[in-house]
């Protein structure tokens, strides 16, 4: 159904966006913890690179219908 | 809240119960009084009306009781009365018709028993006139018995009234006791019968002609019995006494010729004079027989010449009676009479001439006595001191009484001899003189004679006479019946012969009438079979007509069932597809309309109109079934909240600012949810929102297709989002105009083949 595709993508999107979120948050910590002796900013970096990313990659799903999409030609 | 009413009601109308009656335990009580005054009440009512209708009744049945007429009025308008008075009253009155005609026919019956003697000679007359001609000897015999009844119509009619009034059922005084009754009151109800009889008379058919004529043969017959029998009677009586009468004179002349003998013997001297006192012992008893025989044959012969007399009077009134079957026997009395009359005087005669002898006998002996005695006198005279009685004194005479009888003797014989020449002198006169007087005696005998034998010839003449115009009657009548049996045999070959040529006549007649009939009836049977005919190859035409009519009726008629019921197959097969289209859920399609579409293309495989619908039918539809516009309508309602979250999405707005922005939009943007679309669509018309509001609108109206319209125009995300939405509808409404098509092409054909009853 064309109606619950929106509603996948958003699931998807947040799903997306809260595994990043998560993974970013984890990596902060982790690089937080192991390279930065736990400084907040890697935590927030990576929660922000993971939010970014989530971001970016619900923009683009959900913006996919309309991109164009260009093929290089085999050259003949 | 339900429960509240229910209660609150129950509440009220225990209320309404209790409000009646004030408690409970007096519910019953006020029940049972007020049953009991109702009950009164209604008892009082109940025994009104019982009494009215009781009453009612009881003085309808008096008055039936009453008045028959009011009776049989109720008996006819009120169904069953007629029992009720049946079972109260008894049967109703008969008819009052049937009493009055019974005296009616009692009266005539009695009146004419009454004027039996008036209406006598009239009836054979009547009947002679209206008897058939055809019996002729009845009429004469008719004929004949009225002229010798004629007199003695009284007697005949007394009789035939006896028969009738023992005969008849009449309950009246026997006849004799009537007829008895004085004349005028007699003839006066034959006077006043006589209308009455007329009627009677003139309707008397030949039987009771027949029947009178036998009853006044009986009545003859009876009369006759009666004669003969009385004639016989007397007949005997009058034989017995008369033989009587002649023994006894028979008697009586052997008794005087006894006594006359004995006289004779008497006289005689030569007998001793022993037997003398014998002899006349004798004699006196001879005598007292005689005189005994005399007086018996005296009384004998009164006796039967009364008899004599009283037979002479029976047959004169046996003669007087008239009957002529009787003068045979009447002549055979009067020859018996006039036989034993014969008898009777010819032994009387004889008794007489006896009585002569003996008178004269007696007068010899009387002399002879009286010379006897003269002589004893004289004897006496001239021997007194002999005894009279000188018989016993013959040994006892002496010569002197026997010289002075001697003497006397002579002297008695010269007297004696004086007196005998004296006597032949005298004897001549006295001769002469008993000549004369015999003569007279003898004419007197001679004229009694005369006249008896007369009597007797006359007698004897007559009844010769009698016998001869008896048989001459016979001979008369034999004749006449001979004559007559000529007459009526000529008279029955006359009528033969009439009736010959009538019968000829009439069958000439009848043979005529026959034809005419005859031909009339060909004719008229002739013109009828034509008609037959005629209407007959009218009516095989018109039916033959009316045959082919039908057939062809039948024909297009079978042509049109067949289209029938292909339409009705159709119409079937259209219906199936539309049941289906039912079982759609609420979230799930359709079965796959695959086999309805499937039969219905079986079904109609000769109609193209409607093959080429079923072809038309999405191949989505049939495979997978369609949605029902309840869920699409449902799934709309997602579709619309979606579309009006991503309305601003576009090619060019597509980032996720956009999708906030765009779901802030449809938050903040408050617009009826409903707009009646326009009738036509103006560019300003074509937002998101407007559409959507236009599209619930249709949708709520049920216009799928409108909505589907305005749905197709939705741009950007939102028509990706509505793209699968609007796919289903466009195919469900496809589907369903094919299936509308369809059926509404199903219905015209079954309208069009569909024949009105």
């Amino acid at each position: 159904m064309s109606e619950k595709e929106l509603g996948q993508k958003w699931d998807h999107c947040l799903a997306d966006s809260a595994i990043k979120f998560g993974t970013g948050l984890g990596l902060g910590i982790v690089f937080s913890v192991v390279f930065f002796k736990r400084r907040t900013w890697p935590i927030v970096f990576g929660t922000g690179l993971g939010l970014g990313m989530a971001y970016s990659n619900c923009q683009n799903d959900l913006r996919s219908h309309y991109v164009l999409h260009s093929k290089v030609a085999k050259e003949q | 809240m339900l429960r509240v009413c229910w209660k609150g009601a129950h509440a009220a109308a225990r209320q309404c119960v209790c409000g009646k009656v004030k408690a409970h335990p007096l519910q019953h009580c006020r029940k049972y009084s007020t049953a009991g005054d109702s009950g009164s009440s209604a008892g009082k009512i109940v025994a009104a009306s019982l009494l009215s209708v009781g009453g009612g009744l009881g003085g309808a049945i008096l008055y039936a009781k009453w008045d028959p007429k009011f009776r049989a009025n109720v008996e006819k308008s009120v169904p069953y009365s007629d029992q009720l008075f049946e079972m109260a009253l008894g049967p109703p009155p008969p008819p009052l018709v049937l009493l009055q005609k019974k005296p009616g026919k009692i009266e005539p019956l009695q009146i004419f028993s009454l004027s039996e003697a008036s209406k006598e000679s009239k009836q054979p007359k009547d009947k002679a006139k209206k008897s058939d001609p055809a019996p002729v000897e009845a009429p004469a015999a008719v004929e004949e018995a009225p002229a010798p009844t004629a007199q003695t119509l009284e007697e005949a009619s007394v009789e035939a009234a006896h028969i009738i009034s023992a005969i008849g059922e009449v309950p009246s005084v026997p006849a004799p006791g009537t007829s008895d009754e004085s004349p005028p009151g007699h003839t006066a109800a034959g006077e006043e019968c006589k209308d009455h009889h007329e009627p009677e008379l003139k309707e008397r058919p030949a039987e009771e002609v027949t029947a009178r004529l036998a009853q006044q043969d009986k009545a003859e017959q009876d009369a006759l019995a009666a004669l003969t029998a009385g004639l016989e009677e007397s007949l005997g009586s009058t034989a017995k006494t008369t033989l009587q009468a002649i023994g006894a004179q028979e008697a009586a002349l052997t008794a005087i010729a006894a006594h006359t003998n004995k006289l004779k013997e008497a006289m005689d001297s030569e007998t001793p004079p022993d037997e003398k006192s014998s002899q006349w012992k004798a004699l006196n008893e001879a005598l007292s027989d005689r005189t005994r025989a005399m007086e018996e044959a005296e009384e004998a012969l009164l006796k039967a010449k009364g008899e004599l007399e009283n037979l002479r009077g029976v047959i004169n009134s046996a003669k007087q009676s008239k009957i002529n079957t009787a003068r045979p026997q009447i002549l055979a009395a009067e020859e018996n009479l006039h036989s034993m009359i014969v008898d009777l005087d010819k032994v009387v005669t004889k008794v007489q001439t006896a009585q002569t002898e003996a008178k004269i006998v007696s007068q010899y002996s009387e002399l002879v006595n009286e010379a006897k005695a003269q002589f004893q006198q004289e004897l006496a005279n001239i021997t007194p001191e002999t005894q009279a009685n000188w018989k016993g004194l013959s040994g006892k005479l002496s010569a002197d009484d026997l010289t002075s009888l001697i003497a006397h003797a002579h002297r008695r014989i010269d007297q004696l001899n004086r007196e005998l020449a004296e006597q032949r002198v005298r004897e001549q006169i006295h001769i002469e003189v008993a000549l004369e007087q015999q003569k007279l005696e003898d004419q007197k005998a001679l004229e009694r004679a005369v006249v008896s034998t007369l009597e007797h010839s006359r007698e004897d003449m007559r009844l010769e006479q009698e016998k001869k115009a008896q048989e001459v009657r016979e001979v008369m009548e034999a004749e006449m019946r001979t004559q007559l049996r000529r007459q009526a045999a000529a008279h029955t070959d006359h009528l033969r012969d009439v009736l010959k040529v009538q019968e000829q006549e009439l069958r000439e007649e009848a043979q005529e009438i026959l034809n005419s009939k005859m031909m009339e009836q060909e004719t008229h049977y002739r013109r009828l079979t034509q008609e037959q005919l005629d209407t007959f190859t009218l009516d095989m035409n018109a039916a033959y007509a009316r045959l082919k009519g039908i057939e062809e009726a039948i024909d297009s008629h079978v042509i049109a069932e067949e289209e029938a019921r292909k339409a009705h197959q159709l119409w079937l097969s259209v219906e199936a597809l539309n049941y289906t289209l039912r079982s759609a859920g609420a979230d799930f399609p359709t079965e796959p309309l695959e086999g309805a579409v499937g039969v219905i293309k079986e079904n109609c495989a000769e109609n193209e109109f409607a093959q080429a619908l079923a072809t038309a039918i999405p191949e989505e539809s049939l495979s997978r079934g369609i949605y029902s516009e309840a869920s699409l309508r449902a799934r709309f309602y997602d579709i619309r909240r979606l579309a009006r979250r991503v309305a601003l999405i576009d090619e060019t707005r597509n980032s996720l600012y956009q999708y906030f922005l765009s779901y802030l939009q449809s938050v903040l943007l408050f617009e009826r949810e409903q707009v009646a679309p326009p009738a036509k669509l103006a560019p300003e018309d074509l937002d998101t929102f407007k559409l959507l509001a236009y599209a619930n609108y249709s949708i709520e109206r049920g216009d799928l297709e409108l909505a589907a319209k305005f749905v197709n125009q939705l741009r950007g995300e939102s028509q990706r989002v509505a793209q699968d939405w609007l796919k289903e509808a466009r195919l469900t409404l496809e589907t369903k105009q094919v299936i509308s098509l369809l059926s509404a092409y199903a219905n015209a054909v079954g309208l069009g083949t569909t024949q009105a009853p």
